[in-house]
């Protein structure tokens, strides 16, 4: 008899261990179990052309319901996993029906974290993680509507832009000194704070909420900052970033610490479990220290490694981050993390819209952050990747083709 | 529905029946084709889903421009018919197209 891979999570991670365990003609059976209605599906557009409505929801799918059929995958969504017996080798779900495995991978993903204030509960506070919310926020942002954006971070600027360009009126408040603070620098939060400015945002920093108001109908009415100050708000996005989903793991006593630690191949410390994605705090080779990563790239890579582990291949994850943004008419890619850099380098002018900040440390290109620039982070992702000496003399001279550093 | 083919690096062909006005990428990403990757899902961010386009074919493709003409340089081993597989709409006329698969997508 043949083994049985279970997958607990269908997000983008679980999507691609599929279709990579397909794709490599995986003879175990494959089951996903999904706490969400929905297939496999990309989460980036969710705050972006899904918002905006530029995109449709089928466009969301990794695959379609047909491939998972053709492949006798078994998918149970809209199913909760509630605790894993490691002895047995079998999941309750939340039905109480069993379901037993001989190989697990926990692709759990992440959850919104929470604002404790009070009148946090108040109708007309969103959040942003799955098709639901944007399902549920969508409709709300129409012109004249004055929307707060709790948390001046990706998701959270993402949505300042599509709802600004819909004519609501949008303020962002962010805790900390600048925007994006914990993912780039201080070159690229400036740039687009002025840009938001620009598009009519009023975006405070250094500003925390303390608490939301209701309104004369009992739904959320304002937010009120640590200066006194209370916002007027038809609608509240609270963005203030993720926590990673360890309860299951933590349950069975898997080892996690801020994330479901798994070594380079994805294995956690019981030889029958891995875990991927969002949910981990993994070895990457690339890095020296485990590390914890909130995105797509992640996702995809750590699948691709997870496939070749549970397929008897030996491919240990060993890649530079990447991410990116959109935000208005500005794409924003990034490659590598820039924390700890000592130098920097720009190429290129902020004011032409076109430009790109090169992280250094002790004479290693760390990260690049390039705003409508694509060459600057594919020229980047190689060297980067390589950890390339690269003097900022070179990497700031226009005259230089990136291409002959790289 | 157009039918193009693709053939990956070690030669084999695979044939995609491709929706009329979806992209070449999310057709050959659909029918899961070896070799390209589409990692960010079509946003034109990553270059993983570079094809070499029959030269055949290649005029009646309308021109690489913006981000995808800047992307394609930095491929592995860009070619003069390089194109990425996001930025192309698949249309009826493209019935029969061949397209070549790189080495590698990174």
């Amino acid at each position: 008899m043949s083994e049985t891979t279970v997958i607990v999570g269908a997000g983008h991670a679980a999507g691609m261990l599929t279709t990579t365990l397909i794709q490599k003609k995986y003879d175990g059976k494959i089951v996903i179990v999904g706490d969400e209605a929905h297939l496999p599906y990309q989460r980036p557009p969710l705050s972006k052309a899904y918002l905006s409505g530029e995109v449709e929801l089928s466009s969301l799918y990794l695959k379609p319901q047909e491939t998972y059929d053709k492949a006798g995958v078994a998918l149970s969504l809209d199913t909760r996993v509630e605790a894993i017996d490691r002895d047995s080798r079998e999941l309750t779900l939340a039905d109480g029906s069993g379901l037993t495995y001989d190989n697990l991978v926990l692709a759990t993903g992440s959850q919104v974290r929470r604002i404790p204030v009070p009148g946090a509960d108040l109708g007309g506070i969103h959040y942003l993680r799955t098709i639901a919310d944007v399902d549920a926020l969508r409709p709300a942002l129409t012109a004249g509507q004055r929307l707060v954006i709790v948390g001046g971070g990706y998701i959270g600027l993402e949505v300042a832009a599509v709802a600004a360009k819909l004519g609501v009126s949008v303020t962002v408040l962010e805790t900390e000194g600048r925007v994006m603070a914990r993912v780039t620098g201080e070159t690229i939060s400036r740039y687009f704070e002025r840009k938001h400015r620009e598009a009519g945002v009023d975006l405070r920093t250094g500003t925390r909420v303390v608490a939301f108001e209701a309104g004369d109908d009992g739904q959320v009415g304002g937010v009120t900052c640590d200066d006194d100050n209370t916002v007027p708000a038809d609608l509240v996005l609270v963005s203030i970033g993720i926590q990673p989903e360890t309860a299951l793991a933590e349950a069975a006593g898997l080892a996690c610490d801020d994330g479901i630690l798994v070594d380079e191949y994805t294995r956690t410390d019981d030889p029958h479990i891995l875990a991927i994605g969002d949910c981990t705090r993994h070895r990457n080779l690339y890095f020296d220290q485990p590390v914890r990563l909130e995105s797509v790239a992640n996702a995809v890579d750590q699948a691709r490694t997870a496939a070749a582990t549970l397929t008897g291949g030996d491919q240990p994850y060993n890649a530079a981050p990447w991410f990116w943004s959109n935000q208005y008419d500005l794409r924003l890619q990034m490659v590598g993390l820039s924390e700890g850099h000592d130098a920097t380098a720009i190429r290129g002018n902020p004011d032409d819209d076109t430009f790109a900040v090169f992280y250094l440390k002790q004479g290693k290109l760390i990260a690049v952050d390039a705003v409508n620039m694509p060459p600057a982070f594919m020229a980047g992702k190689k060297l980067v990747g390589a950890r390339a000496a690269v003097e900022p003399a070179t990497l700031i001279d226009l005259d230089v083709d990136l291409k002959s550093i790289m | 529905m157009p039918r193009i083919t693709f053939i990956d690096f070690n030669g084999a062909s695979h044939d995609v029946e491709a929706k009329t006005g979806g992209t070449l990428m999310e057709a050959a990403i659909e029918a899961m084709v070896p070799g390209i990757e589409g990692d960010c899902g079509g946003n034109c961010i990553c270059a993983t889903c570079h094809v070499y386009v029959d030269p055949a074919w290649l005029a009646r493709l309308p021109d690489p421009e913006g981000d995808e003409e800047a992307m394609i340089e930095y491929t592995s081993e860009p070619e003069d018919n390089s194109r990425l597989t996001c930025q192309l709409t698949v249309t009826d006329e493209l019935d029969g197209m061949v397209v070549r698969i790189p080495e590698t997508q990174y």
